[in-house]
């Protein structure tokens, strides 16, 4: 009977894990095509004329038919807004990581008076919602007379991406033995040298991390260059879609074109590196 | 000898922090004070006038009409936050149970989960504005063809719908961050402990309210503050899908826009008025702040140290 009454409960349990599994993989499987129908219309959308999205939005489009995308090469800005995001998003990147690895080489590397005041300092930062600061800092732009210029954007983005930069390289350059800097320093190498030829080959690493978590939503932001830029040649992507948006309202081929577009640089990215990305928009948040 | 060595050194450090130092120090320390002192004071455009006092948080507080955009728009946050702590942080936590789970193809649904979170803002506002369109967006002719036809309706038209959609909309694009956090927490739990729980119970309902649940407090801690943060913080999505001015007919006014629209002015209506708007970004803060911090340390006692 005992025999019996095992068999019973292991096959339970066995039906149990089954049951269980099944139903947590059938709700993976319809957020996955909750999360990917949209994105998959879009793009199948991009390669429809208007009357064929109307008529069947669902239906697979012919690829070779890329009336929408000539469309938008030829008669909208689209590029120079693509060249634009580009150019900030690189300038600041550049900025952010030279900036918070010089910062964060100091305080984790040397003790100093005031470096737990200064790296405190730099981590006020990281909560406050500068959204909100978007008066003076407009004010301040037009004091430094550069409104409507990209040096706005590039500044604010930044200032917004050091603190979580430096958060994340200090602790990183903090755990990084010293014996080689000790040596590099026996045979007489300056500080500097020490810096750029013995450690910081050792932090990329944390680089990656740190411009991933920055890079994504200084690419995405709408809301500074919506405050700081007027003139349609210096916006940037998200901002310039509005325009786009507004000019062809009634074209939905060519407005499904250009989201395609515009959200395929960092999808194809985000696909090659999706590990790295996801580390690094979530590295704030997990620890 | 050591004396110009250590002066060297001083030198060296110096030169690493101060820029970095003072870039946060100009673009952020600097223009969030001055937004509490822009607050006393009476703006004409870009011209700082008089002193007034608190008169600027009177008015936007107890004047109308200011006082009635002010509560519809702080009204409408609170909905905003209850309803993405369920739609966003509620099915995070599912996806991530499921995910933490390992089965087939665990991989994939964790790339496609966290594939909107990388898209703007703009994109998917524009995209789901595309999805809403009363006659030809696919939420209406989807709804036609499974004979729901009944249910279709101009989503972002009518007050009812307006918000509702927008949430949704910002569930969809934002789900995946909670999501890989929480699944982060779990992953994280000791192996020891889940086989112990295996030994004593059966019951997935006890596994994950006794042990999961409580052993993720610090990913609910910050995923909740966060959501909060971001709630009161939300524009751009009820910019471009609700418009500037929260149609229709303010249901979908936040104190986002609200914010912006007082300080910038909008085409239609209203001159810009710097002195109420900073009042505006003042009581934002401040209650961020104080809410945050308070939702922070109370979750923050509840977490278990293993």
């Amino acid at each position: 009977m005992s025999a019996t009454a095992t068999n019973y409960y292991d096959r339970k349990g066995l039906f149990a894990t089954l049951g269980r599994d099944g139903m947590l993989q059938i709700i993976l499987i319809a957020n996955t095509v909750l999360m990917l129908a949209p994105i998959i219309i879009m793009v199948f959308s991009a390669f429809k004329t208007t009357p064929e999205i109307f008529k069947s939005p669902f239906g697979i489009p012919d690829f070779a038919q890329v009336a929408n995308f000539v469309k938008i090469w030829s008669e909208t800005n689209f590029l120079r807004y693509l060249l634009n995001s580009f150019i900030v998003t690189g300038a600041s990147m550049v900025l952010i990581l030279t900036l918070g690895t010089m910062a964060a080489y100091a305080i984790g590397r040397y003790a100093f008076t005031g470096s737990n005041f200064i790296l405190m300092f730099f981590l006020a930062g990281l909560t406050l919602p500068l959204k909100l600061a978007i008066i003076p800092l407009f004010m301040l732009m037009r004091d430094l007379s550069i409104l409507n210029n990209q040096l706005s954007l590039i500044f604010v983005y930044t200032a917004m991406g050091l603190p979580t930069t430096i958060f994340i390289m200090t602790g990183f350059i903090r755990s990084l033995p010293n014996e080689l800097e000790d040596a590099a320093r026996m045979d007489g190498a300056s500080e500097a040298r020490i810096m750029w030829a013995i450690m910081l080959p050792l932090v990329r690493p944390a680089m990656v991390i740190a411009g991933i978590q920055n890079v994504v939503p200084i690419w995405n932001d709408f809301f500074f260059p919506l405050v700081f830029i007027q003139n349609d040649s210096l916006k940037t992507l998200p901002q310039g879609l509005t325009t786009f948006m507004g000019e062809y309202t009634t074209d939905w081929g060519v407005l499904f074109s250009g989201l395609t577009l515009s959200a395929a640089p960092i999808i194809l990215i985000y696909i090659v590196l999706s590990k790295q990305f996801i580390a690094g928009m979530t590295s704030g948040a997990v620890k | 000898m050591p004396q110009l060595r250590m002066t060297g050194r001083g030198l060296w450090i110096t030169a690493l922090i101060v820029p970095p130092l003072a870039f946060v120090a100009l673009f952020i320390v600097y223009p969030i004070i001055s937004a509490f002192a822009y607050a006393f004071f009476d703006w004409q455009g870009l011209k700082r006038l008089d002193f007034v006092g608190l008169e600027n948080f009177h008015t936007v507080l107890f004047v109308e009409p200011y006082r009635s955009w002010t509560l519809n728009a702080f009204k409408n946050n609170v909905i905003v936050f209850f309803a993405l702590m369920v739609l966003q942080n509620g099915l995070g936590f599912i996806l991530a149970y499921a995910l933490w789970r390992e089965l087939p193809g665990a991989r994939f649904h964790r790339i496609a989960v966290f594939l909107p979170v990388v898209l703007s803002t703009i994109i998917v506002a524009y995209l789901f504005k595309l999805f809403y369109h009363p006659l030809f967006g696919v939420v209406n002719i989807s709804l036609k063809s499974i004979g729901l036809g009944w249910l279709a309706q101009p989503w972002l038209g009518q007050s009812g719908t307006a918000l509702g959609s927008i949430i949704v909309a910002q569930a969809w694009h934002m789900v995946g961050f909670p999501t890989l956090v929480f699944l982060a927490g779990m992953q994280r739990i000791p192996s020891e402990i889940l086989d112990a729980v295996r030994m004593e119970t059966e019951s997935e309902w006890v596994k994950i309210t006794k042990i999961v649940w409580p052993l993720v407090a610090p990913s609910a801690t910050i995923v909740f503050t966060l959501l909060f943060v971001g709630a009161f913080n939300w524009f751009e999505l009820p910019y471009i899908m609700g418009g500037l001015d929260g149609s229709p007919f303010g249901s979908t006014d936040v104190l986002g826009l609200y914010f912006y629209r007082t300080a910038f002015g909008n085409v239609s209506a209203g001159q810009q008025d710097f002195g109420l708007g900073s009042a505006l970004a003042v009581i934002i803060f401040l209650f961020i702040a104080v809410v945050a911090g308070v939702i922070t340390t109370r979750l923050r006692a509840r977490e278990i140290q293993l």
